[in-house]
């Protein structure tokens, strides 16, 4: 091997019960160099690096750094070899400012902050982030927490840098001043190693992409020397097509007519902000906007979930031809009214489904009141959860397993089956892929593209835009509660949505 | 480096999650391995302390439980009464919400009771006498249990703390109505209630004394199993037990669903007073609820709140006890002795759970890894 090489895996595998997570995964890291690491959900990436920064313990394989092997037992350790881990959740104490937050855990003789302050500075300019290192996190929007979280690797003189899926949560032009940093350290010779599924970012940053599928180490390519229909091919293991069907609406009328919602959180904040718009029968209506922006509160405020403090939702009841105010408005009562709402919630397992029960019970959920005796009828879910295993390709054991047991596309086709199976007229949907392999994904949109042609009223709430500007129709852009913009997804541009994803946020904190 | 290298040696070995789960067969064998286990322990512990003959106990703890056919009896009331606050508590917990409160709620249930027989003994024709009885013990203990979830349904306080401090409400309550109904008058104890005419005493079956309340408790274990798995509050219950979350996206009235449970638990509560009072103890005192509100809690765990395993538990817990204090009688040998030998027994029973959930792995020999 090279001298240039930073980390060297060999035959590294890691099992958890019977789930062979990584299996025999050789990668080599330069100095100097980027990374990406490529594969679908479930394909050991986050394994794979959760070993090299010392929280899982591999089975087998060696770990070298620096051409000498290695025993990786602790973060700390990770830490003495030089591995710095960006976790996608972050881990930052909320009432602590950055530089607390930065030294947290250092044993450091003669520990001065002002001296840490001034470290943290010297970093910052050298890299060109911009930080406040008195400011708190819970006052940071996402993207300087995000910061907080790389500085605190550097100050800990990481040279191996890990980021997992850093871009998920960032806007375009946050995620291009991302970027820009870690090409400067990259000239600092530092070893940059990014885990991604967004393809064009793969393009755009790296020097070299590992690919994993299942467990398994597929293979590495130059950047330069690859293109995207290449790389997913090595993901999934076939050729996909990467094309969205949209097809004009059909016919579209007015279903749910949002005018002037606000909504005002216990601490007096606003989460919904005079939002008003249309959706439409036989549309999708995309939902663009920063994490936080009010997104769950609108879905939940329709769904009868969330208290309105002001404006109304006015459901234009295709079947009698009346209109129903569903401003807060129980979930029974707005089923009572005859409205067909169908709601995949963000939080599928903490709020969609239920962990512990298994498919059929989590199926029963929207029916189980059917019946006149005090008894639950479970044969009618039986057939629908076989219904859904079947015609959505479910892979489990049978319809008696838990839906903890499923992996996350699994578990979202049973919930986006449940609720297509009550036959709605408006179906609501929060970042519907989130964590789904592209197969997965493909066959979410392709649901939704049904839903439409159903004459259904989609509202998606997405967070890729190059997907949310393939799939939809128009496109609402939400900034701090706000509609910013209303935009038509044949016309627009990623560029167009993301300025106005940011049009609003004059500096407020951010509680997201 | 040969230094660092030792230092950083794998770990001697790791805890590993069963994700699959085992068969329930080899989960039974690791359970009765941890009995026999603590039995082991149990005996080296005998020797050390007593020097006795650990089999010599042993026999002597069966026979405590179950060596005449009174004592069977006793314990098989004692196993009922047990089962039947732990099925009280069971649909609060299945509901995540943690009723400490038994205890209280079965003497407020029983009181409700004592004060029927003493108050109405001998007014009412003993039928409507058993119906008042029935209604004011049921009710006193949902009232109880009401209480602490009107509040957390609507101020979402601290069930636990709540339901703990309602368990001295009513143990001073009943201290009050000691001293009021005393008898003899000032001894501060109630005596057996209607000693001479026997009113408001549940009726035996033949000669049996316990068996009313046994039956009454095996019915109840039966229609708790089949309320929590097929009925729609059961299901109700689990929903909003395993996410409040999902039971108000879907449409549940999650407030009506935690009141509507905590009466019920309460309620049973209040007939498990009553079975105490008007069907065993014909009295009461502080002490009639025993402690049961509270190993309740840990049958209930026990058996992952399945109303059938709870037979199994709450028979296992009153047996040792009832073995261990007679361990202690025939020995010469103090209380605290029988408690350290449950102690042990308990222990190994519930550290065999972790055992079940997860596996240890150790590390492999290095000399694999060298050899390549």
């Amino acid at each position: 091997m090279g001298a240039n090489t930073a980390i060297e895996l060999k035959n590294v595998t890691k099992v958890f019960g019977s789930i062979v997570a990584n299996k025999d995964v050789n990668l080599t890291v330069n100095r100097g160099e980027i990374l990406s690491i490529l594969g679908e959900n479930g394909s050991g990436k986050t394994t794979l690096m959760n070993i090299l920064s010392g929280i899982y313990f591999p089975d087998h394989g060696q770990i070298l750094i620096n051409g000498e092997e290695v025993v990786i037992r602790s973060p700390k350790d990770a830490f003495s070899y030089g591995i710095g881990m960006i976790h996608q959740h972050f881990k930052l104490v909320d009432v602590f400012s950055a530089t607390e937050n930065i030294v947290l855990g250092l044993e450091e003789e003669n520990f001065n902050i002002r001296r840490s302050a001034e470290k943290i500075k010297k970093i910052s300019e050298q890299y060109g982030f911009e930080i406040d290192p008195n400011k708190k996190i819970y006052e940071m929007s996402v993207s300087e927490k995000q910061t907080v979280e790389i500085i605190k690797v550097l100050y800990r003189g990481a040279d191996i840098l890990i980021l997992d899926e850093p871009t998920a949560v960032l806007t375009p032009q946050e995620t291009q001043k991302l970027f820009t940093v870690l090409r400067r350290m990259r000239e600092d010779g530092k070893s940059i190693i990014i885990i991604t599924h967004k393809l064009h970012e793969v393009l755009s940053l790296s020097d070299r992409v590992s690919v994993l599928r299942k467990g398994e180490y597929i293979g590495t390519v130059n950047t330069a020397e690859t293109n995207e229909s290449e790389l997913t091919e090595m993901m999934v293991g076939k050729k996909v097509s990467l094309n969205i069907r949209r097809n004009d609406p059909v016919d579209p009328q007015d279903r749910l007519v949002i005018k002037g919602l606000t909504c005002i959180s216990r601490d007096g904040v606003k989460q919904l902000d005079n939002v008003s718009f249309t959706a439409r029968s036989g549309e999708i209506l995309g939902i663009a906007g920063i994490a936080g922006s009010g997104q769950r509160e609108l879905l939940e405020a329709v769904a009868g979930l969330q208290k309105i403090d002001e404006g109304s939702i006015v459901y234009n009841n295709p079947k009698t031809g009346g209109q129903d105010d569903l401003r807060n408005k129980t979930p029974m009562q707005i089923r009572d009214l005859g409205v067909r709402l169908s709601f995949v919630p963000e939080d599928r397992l903490g709020m969609g489904l239920v962990a512990n029960m298994d498919i059929i019970d989590n199926v029963m959920l929207r029916s189980y009141r059917r019946g006149k005796t005090a008894f639950l009828e479970r044969k009618p879910p039986r057939n629908l959860a076989e219904r859904i295993i079947h015609e959505l390709e479910v892979v489990t054991p049978s319809a008696t397993t838990p839906i903890r047991r499923l992996s996350g596309g699994n578990v979202q086709k049973v919930l986006v089956g449940r609720e297509i199976a009550s036959a709605p007229t408006v179906f609501m949907a929060a970042y519907p892929v989130r964590g789904l392999d592209i197969n997965s994904s493909y066959l979410i949109y392709n649901l939704l593209n049904e839903q439409k042609s159903n004459g259904v009223a989609v509202i998606f709430v997405g967070e890729d835009l190059d997907i949310l500007i393939d799939l939809c129709d128009r496109i609402a852009v939400l900034g701090s509660g706000r509609i910013t913009g209303i935009v038509d997804a044949r016309t627009t541009t990623k560029e167009e949505i993301g300025l106005l994803m940011t049009k609003h946020d004059g500096g407020e904190p951010n509680h997201g | 480096m040969a230094k660092t290298e030792k230092q950083k040696q794998e770990p001697l070995f790791h805890i590993v999650k069963r994700i699959i789960g085992i068969p329930t067969w080899q989960a039974w064998l690791i359970r009765i391995a941890s009995v026999a286990a603590a039995l082991l322990v149990c005996a080296v512990v005998t020797v050390m302390l007593t020097g006795e003959n650990p089999l010599n106990v042993y026999k002597t703890m069966i026979e405590g439980a179950i060596g005449t056919e009174r004592r069977i009896w006793n314990l098989m009331q004692n196993v009922a009464m047990l089962l039947c606050v732990s099925l009280a508590v069971t649909p609060a917990f299945r509901m995540r919400f943690w009723n400490i409160g038994a205890e209280g709620q079965v003497l407020i249930g029983g009181l409700a009771t004592a004060s029927c027989m003493i108050l109405l003994g001998n007014r009412l024709p003993t039928p409507l006498l058993f119906v008042v009885m029935f209604a004011a013990s049921l009710i006193a203990g949902a009232v109880w249990g009401l209480i602490p979830a009107f509040f957390k349904a609507q101020w979402n306080t601290n069930e636990t703390l709540f339901t703990l401090m309602m368990n001295y409400i009513a143990i001073q309550i009943v201290s009050y109505f000691s001293y009021i109904w005393s008898n003899p008058k000032g001894s501060g104890a109630i005596g057996v209630i209607n000693l001479n005419t026997q009113v408001g005493w549940l009726p035996t079956i033949g000669s049996q004394k316990y068996l009313l309340n046994i039956l009454v408790v095996a019915a109840l274990t039966v229609f708790m199993f089949i309320y929590l798995r097929f009925s729609k509050h059961g299901y109700e219950i689990a929903v909003v037990g395993e996410s409040e979350n999902t039971a108000r996206y879907i449409g549940i009235n999650v407030r009506r669903v935690i009141i509507r449970t905590m009466l019920f638990s309460g309620a049973l509560c209040g007939l498990a007073g009553l079975l105490l009072v008007s069907g065993t103890d014909h009295t009461i005192s502080r002490a009639t609820a025993g402690g049961r509100g509270f190993t309740a809690i840990m049958v209930s765990w026990l058996a992952k709140f399945n109303p059938l395993y709870m037979i199994l538990t709450s028979f296992i817990l009153v047996f040792l006890q009832k073995g261990a204090s007679e361990i202690s009688t025939q020995f010469g040998l103090n209380d605290a002795f029988s408690e350290i030998i449950t102690g042990i027994i308990i222990f190994f029973i519930i550290g065999s759970e972790f055992f079940i959930n997860y596996s240890i792995r150790f590390r492999e020999s290095k000399k694999g890894v060298q050899a390549k």
